[in-house]
């Protein structure tokens, strides 16, 4: 049987995780303990596969046919790369919002919807109804007063912002234990950058969110725990320094995290 | 009303792997389709190769007289098959001599002069003519062109049923597939091509024909055996306009069966099964099949071998 | 020199020559552009010559001369429903008659209805004798009907439209004047359906397969480069293999003697289903390529967004990806089925009946379609075939022309989205 212990300490877990494309190695040797209800953010310059380990977070990794891992990581005490763990369960309980909004080509209130009812969304005594159910994602994702008017009108007639918003609303429908977010704002503008930092920390009371980004200081004012990586000569990405974002930023013990944060280099 | 979202911190999730038939069912249905096409490669390799076999097994066949006997005449037991190619092969040099020159010169001047508004006329122009059944052109050949040539170059030297007629007008079938071929080969020419030379003082006559076709000559060179492989399986235009019979002559105003002619009239007449005339259509069709076959790998190859250049 | 500006120090070695490449290049530009035209004026000679022979004079030989049915000198075309009436009675016997009352009451049909009583129960045209373009029509008029007169002088000349709505409504027939290609349409449009009904399912089927499912090695790749060159095989041999495999082989099947279904005038399987079949074969390959390219162009943003709200494979091709690409498909299918409509060497290889008058009740049928009907005609020596021929043309055209519109109209309506 494979399920999650209630009682585990962390949401996620990576243990000598190494990551490929082939024969080239993406990343290598991470190990990282992410804690329950709490927003953890992983930095460094780019190309130092900090999306690559994301997305192993979820195996969304494996849409990309040689991709290949080596190590495990622990969802709730669970290793998701278990030969019996369905990759689609894993998905629906660790969500993602990706760096360019993509909602569905479906109307605001279908968005939502969606993957509910995919997933076996029943309303009935003691539930909410469907209706209930998107307006409480909605308004969890900031968003409900601005559509509530409009839900039938397609998610792409919305602003850069709201779509992404609306991406967060429609990963919050399927309730999941953990979000991931992908550079979740560095498409949009400065004001709906900064709806979106603030609903983070709002939904970190709920949910694990884990949030990828190159922009340091969004990461100084988000999250309780960065991760900071960087590359080696052969391109592969790895950990250097782990700990409370107030440690990482004001003493850092690491030469080259002290180095990346005051800006040096990067 | 209080809404909790749906699971309680304390509960264990099972992640095990459920069961979907549903979704095996559909990637095998999905797969099948798939590899239908396969049979159906199959099943032409098989069907042509079996009826040709019984064909060759005949005594009255050589394989050596089918690939060098000029006379096909069944009642007589000749077996030759090269009046029926030879006619092939001059309807569709025709047809090439007329769809090459004039494609190309319309995929230049589409790709780059035309401007929008001729762009927006052309082309539809182009997908009509693309569009039009084979059997209207061979109407086409036979009520306009014959008559055409014959008053031009005189009813004696013409006959009512010739190669030219119908290579000519295949030319015109075939010249928006050349033209919609080439076009694409230009415009695949990366733009920074092009400024370089302008930035030269190139004009724009020179920057075509000599920057831009030099860097397409492989999408134009597979664009031209897909005219031919197409020229050579045309049927419909031939069977209408170039002639009923075989006949092994290099005069394109005469009338000569091609390899598709003969099959169409055969079989749209009397036929049955196992006699050796059902047979020896299938040794022709065999014969077309693997010369078109030849021809489209061909193009695929030149197209992947000089991809690499502009990747 | 006083000049000491760096190009009049290069200028020696470059001859000047731009006079003369403005010229070449103008020259040539002249040239492609005549080669444009070259396209649209064979269009435009290939659209006059079919409506050209579609409408003319024509010289029958009639059983009756028209001339003897004048009334006080006024031509039967021009008289007044009563007197034709009146002509008709006096002409055909009493049974005939009874029996054209029987039909619909003389006097309450429309003037064309008893004119036409006129020319077919009185009149009775035999042979034609002559034929004539629109263009001779219009402008030999007299000389023509001069020569009719000297050399057959029982024949009557009249202008006629060989594509009218009768063409269109009567079934196929011997004589040309009152051939119609409603047999050869209805046969065309059951075969098609059968064809949509084969292909469509199994080649979105394919194309799904190879976009979403098909890993990277050498049996998928095998399946994509067989499609891409059955693509490119001649229709002709897609009918012998519909011949050897639908009409031989399967013969049981496709003529319906496994159901029972016999028709009594096929024993065999040269059947409509048969000739759906084999389109439809010829047709999945490029089908399946054009929906290829309609899966792939929807953007894999929202593939990722399904996949990540722990959607399947298959759910998220169909909730997402299948409707987004459905205008593509369409397109792509539209413009097969219309490639299918045309074809006709496959279609007479497998066997089209030269000679059926009775309509095609079902896919056991023996079949013929609106292009064999169109070859059939022209290979007839008789002018009077190539102008019922060239007024089947204009219908095959319409028909053609609607379709490619839809699918023009069904493109720029999703395209805007």
């Amino acid at each position: 049987m494979v399920t999650t212990d209630s009682h585990s300490k962390f949401a996620l877990q990576a243990n000598n995780l190494n990551l490929y494309y082939g024969d080239f190695q993406a990343v290598k040797d991470v190990n990282l303990s992410i804690e329950r209800q709490k927003v953890t953010a992983i930095i460094g310059p780019s190309g130092c596969g900090k999306s690559t380990v994301l997305r192993s977070f979820n195996r969304m990794n494996e849409l990309v046919p040689t991709a290949r891992i080596e190590g495990e990581v622990h969802f709730l005490g669970q290793n998701i790369y278990d030969r019996q763990v369905d990759p689609v369960e894993v998905r629906r309980r660790i969500g993602m919002v990706f760096q360019k909004p993509n909602p569905f080509t479906k109307s605001i209130y279908e968005n939502v919807a969606w993957g509910a009812r995919l997933n076996g969304f029943k309303s009935g005594l003691g539930r909410p109804s469907m209706d209930e159910w998107v307006e409480h994602c909605l308004r969890k994702a900031a968003l409900w007063d601005e559509v509530k008017d409009k839900l039938g009108q397609s998610g792409l007639s919305l602003s850069g912002g709201q779509q992404q918003r609306l991406c967060i609303a429609r990963a919050l429908a399927v309730s999941p234990e953990v979000i991931l977010m992908d550079e979740p704002a560095s498409a949009l503008d400065p004001i709906a950058t900064l709806k979106i930092e603030e609903l983070m920390r709002e939904l970190a009371e709920e949910y694990t969110i884990i949030v990828v980004t190159h922009n340091m200081q969004q990461a100084a004012r988000v999250s309780d725990f960065t991760a900071f990586f960087s590359m080696d000569e052969d391109r592969a990405g790895y950990l250097v320094e782990y700990g409370l974002t107030t440690q990482i930023f004001t003493r850092p013990t690491n030469k080259m995290t002290e180095d990346y944060v005051t800006g040096r280099f990067g | 009303m209080a809404i909790r979202t749906m699971t309680r911190k304390n509960e264990a999730i099972s992640l095990g792997r459920r069961r979907r038939p549903r979704e095996a069912l559909i990637q095998g249905f999905l797969f099948f389709c798939g590899a239908l096409s396969i049979l159906t490669t199959l099943g032409i390799v098989y069907e042509l190769g079996k009826e040709a076999l019984l064909f060759f097994r005949d005594p009255a066949v050589s394989l050596i007289e089918f690939l060098t006997g000029t006379k096909w005449q069944p009642q007589a037991g000749e077996f030759g098959i090269l009046p029926l190619l030879n006619s092939t092969i001059i309807t569709s040099l025709i047809a090439m001599s007329i769809a090459l020159p004039l494609g190309l010169a319309v995929a230049i001047y589409l790709s780059e002069y035309a401007t929008l508004r001729a762009r927006s006329i052309l082309k539809p122009v182009l997908e009509v003519l693309a569009g039009i059944p084979t059997v209207v052109y061979g109407y086409f050949a036979l009520t306009f062109m014959t008559p055409l040539l014959r008053s031009i170059l005189g009813k004696d030297v013409v006959d009512i049923y010739n190669m030219a007629s119908g290579g000519l007008v295949m030319g015109v079938l075939i010249l928006p597939l050349i033209t919609s071929m080439s076009e694409d080969a230009l415009s695949a020419v990366p733009r920074a091509l092009r400024e370089a030379a302008y930035g030269l003082g190139a004009t724009k006559l020179e920057t075509a024909i000599k920057v831009v076709v030099p860097a397409a000559i492989s999408g134009l060179a597979a664009a031209f055996v897909v005219g031919i492989s197409r020229a050579i399986g045309e049927t419909m235009i031939v069977a209408i306009a170039v002639g009923a019979g075989p006949n092994f002559t290099f005069n394109p105003f005469m009338g000569a069966e091609t390899m598709t002619g003969h099959i169409v009239r055969i079989s749209g007449g009397d036929l049955s099964y196992d006699s050796i005339d059902y047979n020896s259509l299938f040794a022709i069709g065999l014969f077309l099949f693997v010369i078109t076959l030849g021809l489209n790998i061909i193009s695929q190859r030149i197209v992947r071998r000089f991809r690499e250049t502009y990747e | 020199m006083s000049d000491q500006s760096p190009g009049s120090r290069l200028t020696p070695y470059f001859a000047p020559n731009l006079q003369q490449r403005h010229r070449t290049s103008a020259f040539w530009r002249v040239l492609f552009k005549l080669s444009t035209l070259v396209g649209m004026v064979m269009l435009a000679l290939l659209l006059y010559t079919v409506v050209n022979d579609s409408f003319g004079l024509v010289a029958i030989n009639n059983k009756v001369d028209p001339g003897t049915l004048a009334v006080n000198g006024v031509p039967i075309e021009e008289l007044d429903q009563e007197t034709l009436l009146t002509i008709i009675q006096n002409n055909v016997s009493k049974g005939k008659f009874r029996q054209l009352e029987r039909e619909g009451l003389l006097a309450e049909r429309t003037w064309d209805e008893v004119y036409q009583v006129v020319i077919d129960d009185v009149v009775q045209p035999e042979d034609v004798v002559g034929t004539w373009t629109l263009v001779e029509s219009l402008t030999r008029r007299s000389a023509i009907i001069a020569e009719v007169k000297q050399e057959h002088p029982q024949a009557s000349v009249q202008f006629k439209a060989w594509l009218n709505l009768n063409f269109i409504a009567s079934p196929q027939s011997s004589d040309a004047l009152i051939a119609g290609v409603r047999t050869a349409m209805l046969g065309s449009l059951l075969t098609i359906a059968i064809t949509i009904l084969v292909a469509l399912p199994l080649g979105i089927g394919a194309a799904i397969y190879l976009e979403e499912y098909a890993a990277e090695n050498r049996l998928n790749r095998l399946i994509q480069t067989n499609i891409n060159n059955l693509a490119g095989v001649p229709s002709i041999i897609y009918g012998m293999l519909g011949l050897a495999i639908f009409v031989r082989a399967l013969e049981s099947l496709t003529s319906g003697a496994i159901f029972g279904f016999t028709d009594p005038t096929t024993a065999n399987g040269r059947t409509i289903l048969s000739a759906g079949l084999t389109l439809a074969l010829l047709v999945l390959p490029v089908l399946i390529i054009n929906a290829q390219e309609a899966i792939r162009a929807v953007s894999n943003s929202l593939r990722e967004a399904s996949y990540g709200l722990g959607a399947t494979r298959w759910q998220t091709i169909w909730h997402h990806v299948l409707p987004n690409a459905i205008p593509g498909i369409l397109t792509g299918a539209i413009l097969s089925v219309s490639r299918a409509i045309g074809e006709t060497a496959p279609l007479v290889v497998i066997g089209a009946a030269t000679y059926i008058t009775f309509d095609p009740s079902g896919p056991f049928s023996k079949f013929t379609t609106l292009p064999i009907q169109i070859y059939q005609w022209t290979s007839r020596a008789q002018g009077e075939y190539h102008n019922i021929a060239a007024a089947a043309i204009l219908v095959l055209l319409a028909m053609l022309l609607s379709l490619n519109a839809a699918a023009i109209l069904l493109r720029n309506r999703y395209s805007r989205k």
